[in-house]
């Protein structure tokens, strides 16, 4: 059987909201892909883009950040701040290298595991149709030998 | 110090050469500098041979003053050479430090530079397209040339470094303070940034910061008459100074033009991008994603803004080679 | 140098059934600063926290992770296990290896590695975790209660008569609500006027609640036993010191407007209360439909006020009140007329829905109580529609729970006055409370005709002869197995039960969620129905979902007796995970400063640097994301933590 690429998908996410609607996925007994890893935090508006970053540099394949509906943020506005980030992030990440479809923004509510379950299956297939970002091995640099070089 | 004179080597990698001449720009306090030290090596202002570079012994160089990024063999063999016959290594200027501007070619390897460069410019006229060569053999001997490596290392990416001087060049405080501290052995812990401040170029800029702080668009220099008075970022420049390190006397913005981020992150900093682009676009004048989205359009390339002078210190480090990276 | 304990629980089968939870244990046992491991079959029982406490004490841990639930389920149970082990509570830390794991995959082998994938997690941050200190602020002493419905009534004589200082804000001009309107109520045929109004006066007489109605609540913010609240009294133009409630000046009054109350059916005045037994009894000038206010004439009700009540200058007011908890009991409203239009409401004038039925057949109502067509003869046979709108995928999905209750009174009270045939076209019938399948059992008995088969459609294009002039309702017979057309002179539509219209715009008022129905969040569906997100609000009532008069009041109760618990307990714990300034870092660019929606951050201008203010703080980390110097630190979601966790995960 060929070994089928099994994308690795960040999920940074909020507590009262994404969090509350994967828990409620889960109590429903919803069944979606295991490629997702949840990271939680209290608002979405803590997500530093440096977080996204570093998963990406890790071995990431794709990073979902995720939080309340824009004004239903437990604490008022934090998912505001996350949406004027996020465009600029999203065109920063291509200018790197990195496609569109591996970074997603979604507002997810406690009550919505449905959406839940189905962002998460969403985004596996397409991280999957991607390939392997592959990052560290695919950026990595080592300084070349110069011990041949000679004194002019 | 050894007795005597301080042993001074100073060195130019991928540069533009303004760091060496920002050293002359301490203007007269370069007779003291002369007083104190022997420069020993000084590609800009003095002749001189590898050969001689390669037989001083080990450590005879008290503090070397090496400037300009590694993109080349031969910047990688000098770093490696002065860094054997240096006691002390100073990545001097932002390109020593960060990469600098020459870091951005991070987003590129050889092969596609090599296209653009002798290739597909405008003003590139050549037909056969050739390509430099390493080795030539010539009646006369064997002409070589370095190896253009496919990414641009810092200074410490490629050996081991004691002190950073940042900036794009230093500015004549700056370096004094370093020199200074070089001189009378008053040096912070290796590994630590001399002549720069712990704090953001916000802290030294006179510019009049509101109580709440607003984008309401951005903008360009050249698209707005910038108000005189007050803050750059909240005007809509992508002023990278909350960002940057200060030290620099906040001198871009003292002169209404938004800072670049020459003196690089702040000590904290995670990836001076990140940090730069939380800064920018939280306190944008945008409460859907329409207009969130419409506002940032106008930010036309955030990561040469943000990464200006750091590209290979940044967490990513560079675009993979042969992707469609930066378009 | 920590030393981790790290207790991987079976929940039963729960995870056990699709984790090797054993695997995970040894798994943790190899890792860095792990001195403990082990798999427990129910980590939340008494002896499973008896066993963190114990590991604690006997292996001198210093991080105490549990792979396990939800940390929204057990966070709490397990920091307090800690605590009593003399551990601070917040060097603790949960990987939920249940609901994110165990209960959504189904791959053994690969929930398994997510969950040593998680646990693994869990330990690096708890490696970085930190010792916080929980801080209480006082309450203030009193309740804010929304709504003078039934709900809001009986929040605020529960708190009132506990001693509590109570005030409560109505958006009309009476108390009342919902229940008002009401004729009978099931199943016991109450009055419901009679039963209501003595709780109405005892609200409006009760010393400890200050009622303001015909007002708005515009504003709130605070946090839990610290609100402040700008509650916008409406102008009246009637002084409430002055005026004895005699109600000449409505008798006066020229300007007749069409009745909310009465749902259009029947007219009120310009100057109007509500219905007659209003509380307060005092009336309000509508001033869209005045004649003053219109052209400047007029002026009788001023004429013929002898106490001179009458004040043309009355300006809206604001009043701010600071409360140390706030019951939501807005109440409900019907389903958009417009989507009744096939049923034939609009379209026939003896197309009625149920509230407006209540009207009808209410004493005081446009009709003094007979039942009766618009043009004023008795109808014939009446139908009763069930599940107008609820049930259905083209309108509201949920079904309104009290409809079946109510039109089975609707039958039994239209047999009472008139000599109807009254057909009830149902799909279940749901009478699950008490005494409600007792009741339905004796409409069995009454000769209501019950037909099992949702009405598709009313329509008065006759057929047959019999059908002529008449409203005919067509509806399958599912028990026969026919589509049957039924004529009728006067039809009911049960229409579904809604939130408010503006239930969105008052959710982030109070700080409050939506469900998908868009009827308020509950804290909890089955263990906290009266809670919600935001500590120090609670909900009473249809406005968290539709309910009957019974499960409306046990509702308020719970919302009120959870208030008052949380009130009297005098003080309240402020968030520890919050935001702190190193002064050294910050370079005073104040980027930060307007990012705090809670404007804790302010911004010391001797020494140039931004200050959290550790009270207001909420720990959303939003400034820590935004300070571009990194000076400012996440308590429990430090960078450190957080980026501890992403390369635990993906490195």
């Amino acid at each position: 059987m060929a070994d089928r690429f099994e994308p690795r998908i960040a999920v940074l996410c909020c507590n009262w909201c994404t969090y509350a609607g994967a828990d409620l996925a889960g109590t429903s007994r919803m069944k979606y892909a295991p490629n997702v890893r949840l990271v939680r935090v209290m608002c979405s508006g803590r997500v530093d883009p440096a977080f996204v970053l570093r998963a990406f540099q890790d071995g990431a394949d794709g990073v979902l950040i995720a939080g309340c509906h824009p004004g239903d943020c437990h604490y008022i506005n934090g998912n505001h701040k996350t949406m004027r980030r996020f465009p600029v992030l999203k065109r920063m990440l291509r200018q790197w290298g990195i496609e569109e479809g591996r970074i997603r923004l979604e507002w997810i509510s406690a009550s919505e595991g449905d959406v839940f379950v189905k962002v998460v299956n969403e985004m596996t297939e397409t991280v999957r149709a991607l390939g392997p970002l592959d990052w560290r091995a695919r950026t990595a640099q080592e300084v070349p030998d110069t011990t041949h070089h000679t004194a002019g | 110090m050894a007795e005597g004179k301080l042993q001074l080597a100073m060195y130019w990698a991928a540069s533009c050469g303004g760091c060496d001449v920002a050293v002359l720009d301490v203007n007269e306090k370069i007779l003291d500098i002369a007083a104190a030290a022997d420069i020993r090596l000084w590609p800009i202002a003095m002749d001189f041979k590898y050969r001689d570079v390669e037989g001083w012994s080990d450590g005879e160089i008290d503090v070397c003053l090496f400037n300009g990024a590694v993109r080349n063999s031969e910047q990688a063999y000098l770093a490696r050479l002065l860094r054997r016959k240096s006691k002390v290594m100073v990545a001097f200027g932002a390109c020593a430090s960060f990469g600098g501007i020459p870091g951005l070619a991070n987003l590129h390897d050889r092969e596609s530079i090599f296209q653009a460069v002798y290739g597909y410019t405008a003003s590139t006229h050549n037909p056969e397209g050739t390509r430099p060569q390493t080795r030539l053999e010539v009646p006369e001997g064997t002409l070589t040339l370095p190896d253009f490596f496919d990414h641009v290392f810092a200074l410490h990416q490629v050996v081991p470094v004691e002190y950073f001087v940042p900036g794009c060049p230093p500015t004549p405080k700056t370096i004094m303070t370093a020199i200074e501290a070089i001189v009378t052995g008053n040096l912070p812990p290796p590994g630590s940034v001399v002549g720069a401040s712990t704090q953001s170029v916000c802290e030294e800029c006179q510019r009049e910061k509101s109580e709440k702080p607003v984008v309401a668009e951005y903008h360009r220099p050249q698209e707005i008459l910038v108000d005189l008075k007050r803050c750059l970022l909240e005007q809509g420049l992508t002023c990278m100074g909350s960002s940057t390190r200060g030290g620099c006397g906040a001198l871009c913005p003292a002169v209404h033009m938004p800072c670049r981020g020459c003196y690089g992150p702040m000590p904290r900093s995670l990836d001076m991008g990140a940090d730069a682009l939380a800064a920018m676009t939280t306190i944008l004048d945008a409460s859907d994603e329409e207009t969130a989205r419409q506002k940032t359009d106008r930010l036309a390339d955030p990561l040469g803004t943000f990464y200006r002078f750091t590209l290979p210190v940044s967490m990513l480090r560079r675009a993979p080679k042969g992707s469609a990276a930066h378009s | 140098m920590a030393r981790i304990g790290v207790f991987v629980c079976h929940c039963g089968t729960n995870i056990a059934g699709v984790v090797d939870v054993a695997r995970v244990a040894e798994a943790a046992r190899g890792w860095p600063d792990v001195v403990f491991a082990t798999d427990y079959k129910f980590m939340c029982s008494d002896p499973g926290q008896a066993l963190v406490k114990d590991t604690i004490v006997r292996e001198n841990l210093d991080r105490v992770v549990v792979a396990a639930c939800s940390p929204r389920m057990h966070e709490p149970t397990f920091r307090k296990a800690c605590a009593m082990a003399g551990l601070n509570p917040f060097l603790f830390e949960m990987a939920n290896i249940r609901e994110h794991c165990s209960w959504v995959h189904e791959d053994q082998e690969e929930a398994t590695r997510k969950a040593i994938d998680l646990t693994r997690a869990a330990v690096a941050k708890a490696r970085l975790l930190e010792p916080l200190q929980s801080r209480t602020v006082p309450v203030t002493q009193k309740v804010l209660v929304v709504g003078g419905g039934v709900a809001g009534i009986q929040a605020a004589l529960d708190m009132a008569n506990a001693g509590l200082k109570v005030v409560m804000v109505e958006r009309r001009q009476s108390i009342g609500g919902r229940m008002a309107q009401l004729d009978k109520t099931f199943p016991t045929l109450d009055c419901s006027a009679c039963i209501l109004t003595p709780k109405m006066v005892q609200v409006a007489q009760h010393p400890n609640i200050t009622l303001h109605t015909y007002s708005e609540v515009e504003q709130v913010t605070g946090y839990v036993g610290n609100f402040t609240v700008s509650i916008r009294r409406k102008a009246r133009f009637v002084r409430e010191d002055v005026c004895t409630a005699c109600g000449v000046c409505i008798e006066k009054c020229p300007k007749k407007v069409d009745s909310e109350f009465e749902e259009g059916l029947g007219k009120r005045k310009a100057i109007y209360r509500d219905f007659p037994q209003a509380v307060p009894g005092r009336p309000v000038i509508d001033r869209d439909h005045c004649t003053y206010f219109q052209n400047g004439k007029c002026r009788i009700c001023e004429k013929f006020c002898e106490p001179g009540a009458i004040f043309w200058d009355d300006q809206d007011q604001v009043v701010e009140e600071k409360v140390g908890a706030i019951v939501v009991a807005t109440g409900y409203d019907l389903l958009e007329t417009d989507r009744l239009r096939p049923w034939g409401y609009g379209r026939y004038p003896d197309v009625v829905t149920g509230i407006e039925f209540e009207r009808i057949n209410n004493a005081t109502g446009p009709t003094a109580g007979r039942i009766v067509c618009k043009d004023g003869r008795e109808p014939r046979a009446v139908a009763i529609l069930h599940c107008i709108g609820s049930r259905d995928r083209n309108h509201r999905h949920y079904c309104s729970r009290v409809c079946c209750m109510y039109a089975l009174k609707f039958a039994h009270l239209i047999r009472e006055k008139t000599k109807a045939t009254v057909y009830n076209f149902y799909i279940d019938m749901r009478a699950f409370g008490k005494g409600y399948e007792e009741f339905y059992d004796r409409l069995l008995h009454e000769g209501v005709k019950f037909i099992r088969g949702k009405a598709a459609c009313v329509t008065d294009e006759a057929m047959t002869p019999e059908e002529q002039g008449r409203l005919v309702v067509v509806a399958e017979a599912t028990t026969l197995g026919e589509v049957i057309r039924v004529p009728v002179d006067m039809v009911i539509l049960a229409s579904a039960i809604t939130p408010q219209r503006d239930a969105p715009e008052v959710a982030r008022r109070f700080g409050m969620g939506l469900s998908p129905d868009q009827f308020f969040l509950e804290k909890h569906p089955k263990l906290e129905p009266f809670g919600t997100a935001t500590d120090g609000v609670f909900l009473a009532g249809a406005c968290q979902g539709p309910k009957d008069i019974p499960d409306t009041v046990a509702h308020a109760a719970a919302a009120a007796s959870t208030a008052m618990s949380l009130v009297f307990r005098g003080i309240v714990e402020v968030e520890a995970q919050t935001a702190e300034v190193d002064a050294d870092a910050c370079s005073g660019c104040r980027i930060c400063q307007d990012v705090c929606p809670y404007g804790a951050i302010s911004f010391l201008a001797d020494r140039k640097v931004a200050e959290v203010n550790g009270g207001l703080c909420k720990g959303c980390g939003t400034c820590v994301a935004t300070c571009p110097s990194g000076a400012i630190r996440g308590k429990g979601f430090t960078d450190a933590q957080v980026l501890s966790q992403i390369d635990a995960l993906f490195a």
